[in-house]
């Protein structure tokens, strides 16, 4: 058949890759609410209304989401549920109303004011919730305009690509990403909370697009490659055609993939591969089978801290009890608070620090508070009584650190002994991310290595993680990182302790051969990528194709 | 707005007290969605502050108890002006000093 001319030639944005995907679909495009707050304000009482029925729609969705988060997650959203019935803020919006102001217009006017008040001064804690009130903002303005789209409120067409100036995680979290095939947003960045969020659910996200997404086609149809970082807007019958071609060899792979997903990880060569998953947060594991993988490799436990908070150790140990209930007796590595760089924790960490990622993070931080690590380190000694748990300690350079942890972990569990307390003897492994300790690693005496990749590659390669001009440069797969990677399994063997990586390096079934060939066979992956991981190990060793 | 609330409503009583945050955070979100919880369960009008030097804020507006800044270590005044007045003080001085546990 021949080719057809298309009227418009296609239009190419490039972007950051977020999470994996490749899709074709229609634009969705979510418009920031600008319209909604320039339009001409309706009589007073109709504007009333609809700012009580915005306010309402609103508490409705924070109400089901509360459902759905788990413990923590709740109590982030409570704050916003007690702000919809705070009058004391609401009352002046129904006052700029009752004055002619419309609905949209009176509540972000108020809001702006507020969220201003918030970040003022130095509190660095209330600056980091005036990013609820943004959130709030944003979501009682998005139930003005669906309100006033149609009776039918928001239509998500099937299988679109929604693009938008930013996502918050919560409006993350209440889309159907059954319905959408994925989503390309101006803001955030490859590490930012929403880019994790659509990485563990397999959701296709580019971010740092570099477009006005309000200028683009509504309703056209585009290619969301979010393996080259790309939104193609009205693409060529050419590249439509070899998107067809690279959406078949995927489907493909799904169906073999689907067909190794409950069975071990092994190479072409029928070696074993230990591949275990890692976990931001424990609310992902009720849509994941323990079958699909050998445990969890790295469960995160920032998520525990989020906005300041300081769970007591009763709290604590529900949370990884949680974990290793999942697990159902495969093996379990939690990894104690990792603060600090890009991670701040209100209260906690250093303000004022010219380069936090060279500053007091991980367990540097730790060590310098002490009762903070030894309420965790009690919480986990706990929990792991009678199950197959292991705790790792972040950021570690000298071995003189990793001494201090392990004295502090000794005598939490002579406390818990002398307390009659139930308890285990969690092996205590270090994380390897500084070039430092991967080059000494044989002089720690820990119980385990677990490489992080994503910082060992910044440190090695001098490169800011968040910053994209260096993305090039800061390639996990240059010579100087495997050499490091190589040094610490090797040194592991000598020692004869386990070794095994964690970071987004072993997340990618391109770099997963370079991770065999170091000589790792225990690799901890995103949730969503244990299927490609284990194609990508089943090839190693095999016939080239 | 209320600010000196009083002499016409001589005849209902009215109740003070306070108590020093152990949080090691402060008053941060959730505590300070308890606090404004605990204070909706009374009739009265009820007031809160940080520091003696501190601005009387209502202590059922969520917005305005966080926005009153306490770290640990503040002290924090209740007033209350109302039928259940020394309840609802009384209610808030202890969730304060059991660091809003339960």
């Amino acid at each position: 058949m021949a080719r057809t001319t298309e009227g418009a030639a296609e239009t190419v944005f490039a972007g950051q890759r977020a999470a994996e995907g490749l899709a074709v679909g229609r634009l969705l495009v979510e418009r920031a609410a600008a319209a909604e707050v320039a339009r001409a304000a309706a009589s007073p009482a109709e504007e009333g209304r609809a700012f009580e029925q915005a306010l309402e729609r609103a508490r409705g969705q924070i109400a089901a989401l509360v459902e759905t988060a788990d413990a923590l997650g709740a109590e982030i959203l409570e704050f916003q549920e007690a702000l919809l019935e705070d009058d004391e803020l609401l009352d002046p919006v129904r006052a700029a109303i009752d004055a002619g102001q419309s609905a949209a217009a009176a509540w972000i006017g108020h809001l702006d004011g507020e969220i201003e008040t918030y970040r003022a001064g130095d509190d660095e804690y209330l600056s980091a919730r005036a990013e609820d009130l943004a959130d709030l903002q944003q979501r009682v303005l998005r139930a003005l305009v669906a309100a006033g789209e149609a009776a039918g409120g928001e239509t998500q067409p099937e299988g679109a690509i929604l693009v938008s100036a930013d996502l918050t995680p919560s409006r993350f979290l209440e889309l159907d990403w059954s319905r959408l095939a994925g989503a390309a947003i101006a803001g955030g960045s490859p590490t930012s909370h929403v880019s994790i969020l659509a990485r563990a659910r397999g959701v296709p996200l580019i971010v740092g697009l570099e477009a006005d997404p309000a200028l683009l086609p509504a309703g056209r149809l585009a290619v969301l490659d979010a393996e080259a970082a790309r939104l193609i807007v009205e693409p060529s019958s050419a590249t439509l055609d070899a998107v067809e071609t690279r959406l078949a060899r995927r489907a493909e792979e799904s169906s073999v993939i689907a067909e190794l997903i409950g069975r071990p990880a092994r190479t072409a060569a029928g070696e074993t591969v230990e591949l275990l998953i890692n976990v931001d947060e424990p609310g992902l594991l009720d849509s994941l089978s323990p079958e699909s993988c050998d445990g969890i490799g790295l469960a995160r436990t920032e998520f525990l801290f989020h906005g300041g908070r300081l769970p007591d150790e009763e709290a604590q140990r529900a949370v990884y009890r949680r974990l290793l209930d999942w697990a159902g007796g495969r093996p379990v590595t939690i990894r104690t608070l990792d603060a600090g760089g890009d991670k701040p924790i209100p209260g906690v960490t250093p303000e004022d620090e010219a380069n936090p990622f060279l500053g007091v993070r991980g367990l540097r931080l730790s060590l310098r508070h002490p009762e903070l690590l030894r309420v965790q380190l009690r919480a986990l000694a706990r929990a792991g009584a009678d199950r197959p748990l292991k705790v790792m300690v972040p950021m570690v350079t000298a071995p003189a650190e990793f001494e201090r942890a392990r004295a502090l972990f000794d005598a939490v569990l002579r406390e818990l002994a002398d307390e009659g307390l139930e308890h285990g003897r969690p092996p205590l492994g270090m994380m390897v991310e500084v070039p430092a300790a991967a080059l000494t690693a044989e002089r720690f005496a820990c119980d385990f290595y677990s490489i992080g990749s994503n910082d060992l590659v910044q440190y090695t390669t001098a490169c800011a993680r968040d910053n994209p001009a260096l993305a090039e440069l800061a390639d996990p797969a240059s010579p100087a990182v495997v050499e490091l990677i190589a040094r610490t399994v090797a040194a592991a063997g000598r020692r004869g302790v386990e070794a095994s990586l964690c970071g987004d390096m072993a997340s990618d079934p391109r770099l997963v051969p370079v991770l065999l060939e170091c000589g790792l066979r225990r690799l901890s992956v995103a949730p969503a990528q244990v299927g490609r991981v284990k194609l990508a190990i089943r090839r190693y060793g095999g016939a080239p194709e | 707005m209320t600010e000196g609330a009083g002499g016409a409503a001589a005849a209902t009583p009215i109740a003070e007290g306070s108590a020093t945050l152990g949080d090691p955070t402060g008053l941060h979100a959730r505590p300070a969605v308890k606090l404004t919880k605990q204070a909706k369960g009374f009739e009265a009008e009820v007031q809160v502050r940080a520091g003696e030097a501190g601005t009387w804020v209502n202590a059922k507006s969520p917005n305005a108890v966080m926005k009153l800044k306490a770290g640990h270590g503040e002290r924090l005044f209740f007033r209350a002006d109302g039928a259940d007045a020394e309840a609802a003080v009384a209610a808030l001085v202890a969730l304060v000093e059991r660091d809003f546990a339960g």
